[in-house]
């Protein structure tokens, strides 16, 4: 029966390689999927690319690729990766150099016609309302601020790139999972319209998406996260798929952390919301007919996906500006430490009340207390903590009162309760950013859809 | 008897735009009856009355051992634009696990 083994890669953008060289050196491997894009880490691309138009492309991947390549390709792995972002050229022309300068050769394409946003005037006249999926507020809102959208493309394009021989395959925003649907598919010749195979692909892609998550990372548990061997050297997860629509759970020898039934469940719900109709574009999964084998030695068989015909519509996310945060964190040592931070945190709404400041919202959290658990936190030993943290924010359209706001908390530490810490300095306003989901006919996205390859 | 998630199950959490979404998964079989029985939407609505402002969605998954808890516009507009310390959600199931349930005293966990 044939098979291939895909290894993750990256599980956000700035996450650490070190185990993908583990899973290419001594974990079969024929292909890497590296997730360099979360839900809004092209809004971070967008500002990179205001300020330089060759750039808006994940940073990460040209080293990665660079310190992994000598040893991949004696290996025979290919790459897939969403690390182009808003750029997928650029980011190739970045790797095509550095590759040039080494003597390295491979094919290296790229995935584009993702980005939608300069297209939203052809797309409304096209019948398009582009309003929120969950509000369903109308685009008119927020269309002046929006700095991107993007459509989730699903593994065809990059099917096609690894047809046409591709080592490295470079796309914009795709749905995380197709990253490792497409070298399936291709591999093992399913067709677009069997079902539960591609629902078998695509719960593969969701167990690999996030790295480390996926063999006993943020493994959430009261006690047994202590039981996660060597987290120093965690392997990323290893998928073995076969033809016939099976999936074997594993990681590289002599790595740590646990390939087991426990971490993998975790991170079959992680972010998923209905697990019964978990959508992508290739395929709608149904995970209440998964089964989850536990072989031992790290070593999960998953088998029985059930899958849906793909979604007619495209899901398309977009980032909009939506003000200002202004942050200050001040500290405290017992005694009294949490009284005295409510006395600096009473002491501030003080002074941006006289001030009149255009605030809209003010969070007020206590770190060392309640900033995690938020109402849920414990207050039996409230008045007794060691120390504690005030940390309170602000949202305001005033981007000078987001700065001018953090410039209020250094003064509390000759002017305030006693025992400060913390006084590392001020930060500065940052920009926040509202999300709109909106759905688009597929037609209508795939039109534009590029694969273009280079020999390097 | 009155017994905390924590002590019979396990958890994690994340964000989805305006979502917080946690997996809650029983340890064994027997504590998954009594989490399917004792988390419902209603009870899990009122432990997180002060950050969820819209509904709460629950899907038990028998196959798994789990249910799948999805807290409607509970992340102050969604990650980037949330003034909390944790925008993202991560510590949600850590709030999940203090939740104080009804279950027998002879589930499997409660006596190692």
């Amino acid at each position: 029966m044939k098979s291939v083994r895909i290894g993750a890669g990256l599980g956000f953008y700035g996450d650490s390689w070190r185990a993908v060289r583990a899973s290419i050196e001594r974990g079969g491997v024929r292909y890497i999927a590296s997730d360099h894009l979360s839900e809004l880490t092209l809004a971070i691309l967008q500002k990179d690319r205001q300020k330089d138009g060759s750039a808006g492309y994940a940073r990460d991947g040209l080293p990665m690729l660079v310190d992994l390549w000598p040893l991949a390709a004696k290996h025979g792995v290919k790459f897939i990766l969403n690390a182009g972002g808003l750029n997928p050229s650029g980011a190739r022309e970045a790797i095509a150099r550095a590759f040039r300068d080494k003597g390295w050769k491979a094919r290296i394409a790229t995935v584009t016609g993702d980005a939608v946003l300069p297209r939203f005037d052809e797309l409304v006249a096209a019948g398009e309302s582009l309003a929120h999926m969950d509000s369903g507020a109308a685009l008119a809102s927020v269309r002046s601020r929006m700095l991107f959208a993007n459509a989730y493309l699903g593994a065809q394009p990059i099917v096609r790139a690894l047809e046409q021989g591709a080592d490295i395959v470079l796309t914009g925003r795709v749905a995380d999972a197709a990253l490792s649907l497409a070298p399936i598919v291709h591999e093992l010749g399913w067709q677009w319209d069997d079902w539960d195979k591609l629902a078998l692909g695509l719960t593969v892609g969701h167990l690999l998406e996030c790295s480390g998550q996926g063999s006993g990372g943020n493994f959430g548990s009261a006690e047994e996260w202590a039981a996660i061997p060597d987290y120093a050297h965690l392997g990323y997860p290893i998928a073995e798929v076969s033809a016939a629509g099976s999936a074997l759970f594993t990681k590289a020898p002599d790595t740590g952390g646990r390939v087991c039934f426990d971490t993998l469940r975790q991170q079959l719900l992680y972010e998923v919301h209905n697990p019964h109709a978990y959508a992508s574009p290739d395929v709608v999964l149904d995970m209440g007919t998964l089964k989850l084998e536990d072989q031992g030695n790290d070593r999960v068989k998953v088998t029985g996906a059930s899958g849906a015909a793909r979604p007619a519509r495209l899901k398309v996310v977009g980032g909009y500006h939506d003000g200002w945060m202004g942050t200050g964190m001040i500290g405290f040592s017992w005694p009294q430490a949490y009284a005295k931070c409510e006395k600096a945190a009473e002491t501030l709404k003080t002074l941006v009340a006289e001030r009149g400041w255009p605030v809209e919202d003010m969070n007020v959290e206590y770190v060392g207390y309640d900033s995690l658990l938020g109402a849920n936190a414990d207050p039996t030993h409230r008045d007794q903590l060691n120390e504690c943290f005030l940390r309170m924010t602000i949202r305001t359209q005033d981007r000078k009162v987001a700065d001018a706001y953090g410039r209020l908390f250094p003064w509390l530490g000759l002017s305030g309760p006693p025992y400060v810490g913390s006084m590392k300095g001020v930060q500065g306003a940052k920009e926040l950013l509202g999300i709109w989901p909106t759905l688009v006919k597929r037609e209508l996205i795939e039109a534009k859809v590029d694969v273009a390859l280079e020999y390097v | 008897m009155r017994v905390p998630l924590w002590k019979i199950a396990h958890a994690r959490s994340g964000d989805k735009a305006d979502r917080a979404d946690i997996g809650l998964f029983a340890w064994d079989a027997p504590t998954y009856e009594v989490l399917k029985r004792e988390v419902t939407p209603e009870r899990v609505k009122r432990h997180f009355k002060a950050m969820c402002e819209g509904p709460v969605e629950l899907w038990p998954l028998d196959n798994l051992w789990a249910l799948k808890i999805v807290l409607n516009r509970a992340l102050q507009g969604g990650a980037a634009r949330s003034l909390r310390m944790d925008n993202l959600g991560k510590a949600v199931a850590a709030q999940l696990l203090r939740m104080e349930i009804e279950a027998p005293a002879d589930l499997p966990r409660l006596n190692t």
